[in-house]
């Protein structure tokens, strides 16, 4: 397995090698094949870290990380918080939806006032594509994208790749089926390049409303039904669907989308038997997918969860333990 | 009296009157007396030596946004003359999209005054189409043109409602007044902020569709053959909308279009990794369009180039794109710009100069746009190959949300004359 060469030569030349200087994660489509590979490689080891008793390493005792989130989110922050943490560093939440923002202050004022504050990390959520690049090119230190609009979400993407990878054994040759709300997801896009890079076969499947312009030219293979999209796939990939998308009138309803695009145990069967069931949650049952299938034994919903803490913990230790600090 | 000024030896283009050569012109007072290669010159006379250079008449820009009233920080009628007197535009329209919206006499009254008392160029007013850019209830076209309206416009907004549209083109024409529009459908084009394609979809940016422009447009055609009433569009940006108005215009209607010197030179591309001040309305198209954009202002179905200059502080490049204000200045490379076309062997230098100062003048009644004696003496002296870059800190607009910053140009304005007066010189 590819995977195991670059592990072996990240063990003894983590300072040699090189894989990953850049500054920033930002987005998937900066990064290539190598590069994903060695931060696969790196959240693999991690997971084992988060599997011990003792949790903690040392390795950012003293480095401090801030997650700016001018979009709620429990999960995707919590992760992150817990990743910093158990590298020692000490970590700090903002939820900017709450706070200064509102009273109009700019993104970048609210990024000088914490910039002066001297962290080594900030891990930056927005509601706009491209507002922590923005934000990036202002700051003096490292900085993770944690989603921005519907552009990326480059740690999600890694960590369904680490997720398929452990139960796949690899990436490459699989057919996996992304289906949904593409169009307004950050986390299709950055998965789309991902895949892409490492070889798999994208498709999407999602009703034409919810599907971007120009979908075809991004290497995948564009499906209406989930039964032909779902067809021999080895991994399938739900996406959430927000409910607001309703009142735009993209989709008539609730049981109107279920009916069509909702993942149950009959659309399933279409999939390769020892196909696994993804979802970046949090889930809406009964909408995007039934209970039956996200509790089934296909589900890796959970071992996502887990890997998403083990991928975000290399993601800060690759930016930050190599230098990447504050200069 | 001033001293008679003759202008020597320079490559002269004025499109009123065919001339495309070397002439002098002689000016005395506020106006042009002779233009001609043996003109009498005045043994008192001030010479300036244009030897090399290009002179025109002075650019007058149909599409110009100013933060006064109500924004003045952004840019006020002064300011906004100064950076037109750098770019060569001696005669700019004012849009009425200020706070408040310039709709009745006493504001027009107002712009008049501002105008007179600290532009260095001329400043005509734009007013609404209806009171305060609601869509309901019409402005007096004719009282406001008495007090100096060039211009009937609704400013960004797209007049909705059919019945109010061919309402005010039918009465505007009674007074031969224009409606020029700008053609964005809000619901097609929804939270789109830039071109709908694969770079949006990259970016992760929601998208206008072409559509969008080319709906509204083909409507507002048809409603202005309905009520015969004169049409411009303001600001076109698709191959399908250059082809629309080409067949109104083989039909004998009377519509005239424009478009900004940003959809001449740049496209979606140039956006880049979300530069903020290339978020315009309309967006800018991919490089076909581009290109069609060029072939339909050589060929005349473009009437007119405009610089839509529009100012924001520097505040907005602080926001994600998304979040951005649409817009960005262009009074002082509107005509280096346009340049890029003629270097490139894409528009001729007479079209050029047609584009940019005979036809917005003739199209909106305006005074300038001519170099013919008797005219007032708006005359701009260039250095068509003077190559530059374009540095932030050299905009002398109040606002620098350029699109233009750090590009390269060949053709630089050395002097601007309004009247006879020089405003502007290049250092």
């Amino acid at each position: 397995m590819q995977s195991y060469r670059f592990n072996f030569m990240a063990d003894f030349s983590s300072s040699v090698a090189k894989a990953y200087n850049r500054k920033h994660l930002l987005g998937i489509a900066d990064l290539s094949p190598h590069e994903i590979q060695y931060l696969l490689d790196q959240a693999n080891e991690a997971v084992s870290v988060s599997r011990q008793l003792e949790k903690k390493k040392a390795v950012l005792r003293g480095r401090t990380q801030i997650n700016l989130f001018f979009e709620a989110s429990t999960r995707t922050q919590s992760s992150f918080e817990l990743a910093g943490k158990r590298l020692g560093a000490d970590v700090m939440n903002m939820s900017v939806a709450s706070s200064s923002v509102k009273k109009g202050e700019t993104l970048i004022d609210t990024a000088m006032t914490l910039n002066a504050m001297q962290p080594d990390l900030l891990v930056v959520r927005h509601q706009s594509a491209g507002a922590v690049e923005l934000l990036a090119n202002q700051v003096g230190c490292s900085v993770i994208n944690a989603g921005d609009g519907a552009h990326e979400h480059p740690t999600q993407a890694l960590l369904d790749a680490l997720t398929i990878q452990r139960h796949k054994g690899g990436l490459a040759r699989l057919t996996v089926a992304i289906c949904g709300d593409i169009l307004h997801s950050r986390v299709a896009r950055s998965n789309i390049i991902l895949l892409n890079a490492m070889g798999a076969r994208v498709r999407v499947v999602a009703p034409s409303t919810l599907l971007p312009a120009g979908i075809e030219q991004l290497g995948v293979e564009v499906f209406r039904t989930m039964r032909d999209g779902l067809k021999d796939a080895d991994v399938v990939m739900m996406l959430r669907v927000q409910r607001e998308r309703m009142e735009g009138a993209l989709i008539p309803s609730i049981r109107e989308y279920f009916k069509f695009y909702g993942l149950d145990a009959e659309k399933l069967a279409h999939a390769k038997p020892d196909a696994i069931v993804m979802h970046p949650g949090p889930m809406n049952r009964g909408v995007e997918i039934a209970s039956d299938v996200a509790d089934g034994p296909q589900s890796v919903i959970e071992a996502q969860v887990e890997m998403g803490v083990a991928v975000r913990m290399a993601v800060i230790e690759a930016l930050l333990a190599n230098g990447g600090a504050n200069e | 009296m001033n001293k008679p000024l003759v202008i020597r030896g320079g490559h002269v283009v004025d499109p009123s009157q065919d001339i495309d050569g070397h002439a002098s012109i002689l000016v005395e007072g506020k106006h042009i007396h002779a233009i001609g290669t043996d003109i009498d010159v005045p043994e008192d006379a001030e010479i300036i030596d244009a030897d090399g250079k290009h002179v025109f008449p002075g650019l007058v820009d149909a599409r110009v946004y100013v933060g006064e009233p109500g924004s003045e920080h952004r840019e006020t009628i002064k300011s906004a003359s100064k950076a037109a007197a750098a770019g060569g535009v001696t005669s700019f329209i004012m849009m009425p999209e200020t706070d408040p919206v310039i709709d009745d006499v006493a504001l027009v009254d107002f712009v008049r005054r501002a105008a007179r008392d600290d532009a260095r160029v001329r400043v005509y007013p734009a007013v609404s189409v209806t009171k305060g850019m609601k869509g309901k209830e019409l402005t007096e076209f004719g009282l406001l043109q008495e007090a100096g309206a060039v211009m009937l416009t609704e400013g960004k907004r797209s007049l909705e409602n059919n019945l109010t549209l061919r309402r005010a083109l039918t009465y505007a024409r009674d007074f031969g007044l224009v409606i020029a529009k700008e053609t964005i459908d809000a619901d097609l084009s929804a939270n789109g902020v830039m071109n709908e394609g694969l770079t949006a979809t990259h970016l992760g940016l929601p998208g206008i569709p072409r559509e969008a422009e080319i709906i509204t447009l083909e409507r507002d055609l048809r409603i202005a053959a309905l009520a015969r009433g004169r049409y411009h569009a303001a600001k076109i940006s698709t191959s399908d909308s250059a082809e629309i108005i080409a067949q109104y215009k083989r039909n004998g209607h009377d519509v005239t279009c424009g478009v900004s010197i940003n959809h001449l030179t740049l496209n979606e591309n140039d956006i880049g990794r979300y530069r903020t001040y290339l978020r315009l309305s309309p967006p800018l198209r991919n490089e076909d369009d581009r290109q069609a954009m060029i072939r339909a202002l050589a060929d005349g179905t473009i009437d007119i180039i405009v610089s839509s200059h529009d100012p924001h502080d520097a505040d907005t490049k602080r926001f994600p794109f998304a979040e951005a204000a649409e817009g960005a200045i262009g009074l002082e490379t509107v005509f280096a710009a346009a340049m890029r076309l003629y270097h490139n062997g894409e528009v001729p230098l007479t079209r050029l100069i047609d584009a940019m100062s005979t036809r917005p003048a003739r199209i909106f009644g305006l005074p300038g746009g001519t170099l013919k004696p008797g005219a007032k003496a708006d005359i701009i002296i260039t250095d068509i190959e003077e190559p530059w870059v374009l540095h932030e800190e050299d905009i002398v607009s109040q606002s620098k949300n350029t699109t233009f910053e750090g590009e390269r140009f060949s053709g630089r304005i050395v002097r601007t004359l309004v009247s006879g007066k020089t405003i502007h010189q290049s250092p």
